[in-house]
């Protein structure tokens, strides 16, 4: 049993707050993608939960052993660092073999066990190589590589695929699902890249400002934001938000009305670009289309809808001409509505 | 382009060269010819005049004895210093400078610091004396007392020269970024594991350089010796020193100063071929 409790830890350094309050738990075996914009404090919360960083307060347990206060070394986890640290003056094959010959693993355990994690990374041909003569995306792997070769209970990954080209991120993302999952590895990753996150994990952990905005499985997140970022920050084209006046349970565009949420006025109407259905009839959401981009499988219209800027995704075969005004009908039950003021996701009445 | 501009990078180091021609080729060559010229012609003579007298073979055993002691104690005493200082989150350039005011003391100043402390009437034996350890002025620099004579000019030299080696240690620490060592913790490793199979090696090329000066430095060592010991502790440039002065006999000076010259670069050869990094292994 290797679950990961994270128990409202909070970093500080000197006056300035990276982490508020983080709680987290990671299910045994699970795999969890941290996911947020640069500087939220990724790095930070798994220098912590790696034992590199003291938290200010709060616990770390991992496997139902508090290990808050106990060395790196000592919390039985691998990791990969988000700048890699793969040591110079050591071959692949050493720089791999590391953590087993701390482990004192007999040799041909070692040679095993190297070779699986490096034919795994497509490296194997550079094992007698030195870092520096790699690429950064085949040192990268090295780090992965590393990590993988201990077959750790923990795997801590800060962006282990950053620097991989397209084609080769999304083969070592599904090979690297299938080796972590038939491990039964408790795994957080650490990405700021959303398809990323989505094809990966379990659970994804939105995280913005030093706090996690929302915790959930992929398909959540992506259908119930919890707060303003998180819609905006998962999706491709990001969620649409449009400020609206929202008056006993009612909310006008144009022509059409809204039902929504009587908690207060202020409010904004969060509305993924593909809930939006072009209306044959007319009447509905009016759209200023401005700019119409065909994408091959669909077109993503670019536009306003009362004069705020909204990304809206429409069949390939739609008759669609920038300049044209046409209106969206919107299924209610579809939509997202967010206090202004808070930021937060209101629930529907 | 490149046509135009190519007298440009000579143009900047003929100052250097002409410099270095002047006041380091030209007495080189001159003390070498000097070593080698006796009466008429060439000739050994000064070689043999050297190698004959009687300090000669002790003056080389000490020169070697003091280096092969203080260099490697010098080199552990800094690196556990530049360690420890490396790990100070407050009050570290305090004791950086603390630690480095020895260099700012020449070595004559540093010999003549130590014979106060260890004189016959130095404050040592004032201690001792106070303490009931000892009868009377007890004498620890003479011939009588080669063994505490050589541990005196021995810690002379370290409390001297240390910190020079810590120095250059320090900055080849901070050079190291603190992942490595990290990520060597996160796969098992403990402190001394890390110390030898992470820091040592990726300290090597400062480790090579602190060596080298200090070693150079340690068989030209004169200053701290002579004011302790005077010539009760012969070394190399102190015979250079009494034929040069007291002797006016230019030419076995000479032999001893390329003698000095010669040993000095073979140790840096030796340096430069053990601790050399291949340049695929730099970070
Ligand atoms: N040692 C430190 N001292 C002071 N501030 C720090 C330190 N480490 C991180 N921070 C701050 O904490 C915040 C979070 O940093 P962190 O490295 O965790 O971000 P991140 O989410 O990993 O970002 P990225 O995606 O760019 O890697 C940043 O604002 C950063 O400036
Ligand atoms: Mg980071």
């Amino acid at each position: 049993m290797a679950d990961i409790v994270i128990d409202r830890v909070v970093k500080e350094f000197g006056s300035f707050r990276a982490l508020q309050e983080i709680s987290l738990t990671v299910n045994d075996g699970e795999f969890v993608a941290l996911l947020g914009p640069s500087g939220c404090g990724k790095t930070t919360l798994l220098r912590i939960i790696a034992g590199l960083e003291a938290q200010t307060s709060g616990r770390v347990v991992i496997g139902g052993r508090d290990v808050s206060d106990l060395a790196p070394r000592k919390r039985g986890l691998a990791m990969v660092f988000q700048n890699y640290a793969v040591f110079p003056h050591m071959t692949v094959f050493e720089n791999v073999a590391f953590g087993l010959r701390m482990q004192k693993a007999p040799q041909a355990e070692v040679k095993r066990r190297v070779e699986r994690a490096a034919s795994l990374l497509h490296i194997e041909s550079y094992l007698d190589r030195y870092p520096a003569k790699l690429s950064g995306g085949q040192r990268q792997r090295v780090a992965v590589a590393r990590a993988l070769a201990v077959e750790p209970a923990v795997l801590l990954m800060d962006e282990p695929l950053s620097n991989l080209d397209a084609l080769l991120r999304l083969e070592m993302r599904t090979e690297l699902k299938a080796v972590l999952r038939e491990a039964g590895t408790t795994t957080i990753y650490v990405t700021h890249d959303q398809t990323e996150a989505m094809g990966l994990a379990d659970r994804i952990a939105v995280m913005y400002g030093g706090k996690i905005d929302q915790i959930g499985s992929p398909l959540d997140i992506y259908a119930t934001p919890a707060t303003r970022f998180v819609g905006s920050f998962i999706g491709s084209p990001p969620m649409n938000f449009i400020k609206v006046r929202c008056s006993q349970g009612t909310a006008r565009i144009g022509d059409a009305a809204l039902p929504c949420p009587s908690a207060g006025t202020e409010m904004e109407l969060g509305l993924r670009g593909e809930d939006a259905i072009l209306s044959p009839s007319g009447s509905g959401i009016p759209f200023d289309v401005r700019v119409v981009e065909p994408m091959g499988s669909h077109l993503l219209l670019t536009g306003s809808i009362d004069g705020q800027l909204a990304r809206i995704v429409a069949p390939p075969t739609a008759k669609v001409n920038a300049g044209q005004r046409v209106s969206l009908d919107v299924d209610p039950t579809r939509v997202t509505w967010i206090d202004s003021t808070t930021g937060r996701v209101v629930a529907r009445d | 382009m490149p046509a135009r501009t190519s007298w440009i990078p000579y143009a900047l180091i003929a100052p250097s060269v002409v410099f270095l021609g002047a006041l380091f080729l030209v007495p080189l060559v001159q003390t070498i010819w000097l070593s080698f010229s006796a009466g008429e012609g060439l000739s050994l003579d000064n070689y043999q005049r050297m190698a004959g007298d009687l300090n000669f073979s002790l003056a080389v055993k000490n020169t070697f004895l003091l280096t092969l002691v203080v260099v490697p104690l010098q080199v552990v005493l800094a690196l556990g210093m530049a360690t420890m200082v490396t790990k100070l989150d407050k009050g570290r350039d305090l004791v950086l400078w603390v630690l480095t005011i020895p260099l700012g003391i020449s070595d004559l100043a540093a010999g003549l610091a130590w014979l106060a402390l260890l004189q016959n009437t130095g404050y040592l034996n004032s201690a001792l004396y106070a303490l009931g350890l000892i009868q009377g002025p007890t004498g620890w620099l003479s011939q009588e007392t080669p063994v505490a004579l050589f541990i005196a000019i021995m810690l002379a030299e370290l409390w001297r020269a240390t910190a020079i080696v810590l120095v250059i240690l320090i900055a080849g620490l901070q050079l190291i970024p603190k992942e490595f060592s990290e990520a060597a913790e996160i796969f098992g490793a403990k402190p001394w594991t890390r110390f030898t199979r992470i820091t040592l090696p990726l300290l090597k090329p400062s480790l090579q350089s602190a060596l080298i000066l200090r070693t150079v430095l340690a068989f030209e060592v004169f200053a701290v010796v002579y004011a302790l010991g005077g010539r009760n502790f012969p070394v190399l440039v102190g015979e250079a020193y009494v034929w040069q002065n007291d002797n006016q006999n230019y030419g076995v000076a000479a032999s001893y100063a390329v003698l000095i010259m010669v040993i000095s670069l073979a140790a840096t050869a030796v340096y430069l071929r053990a601790l050399r990094t291949r340049p695929e292994q730099l970070p």
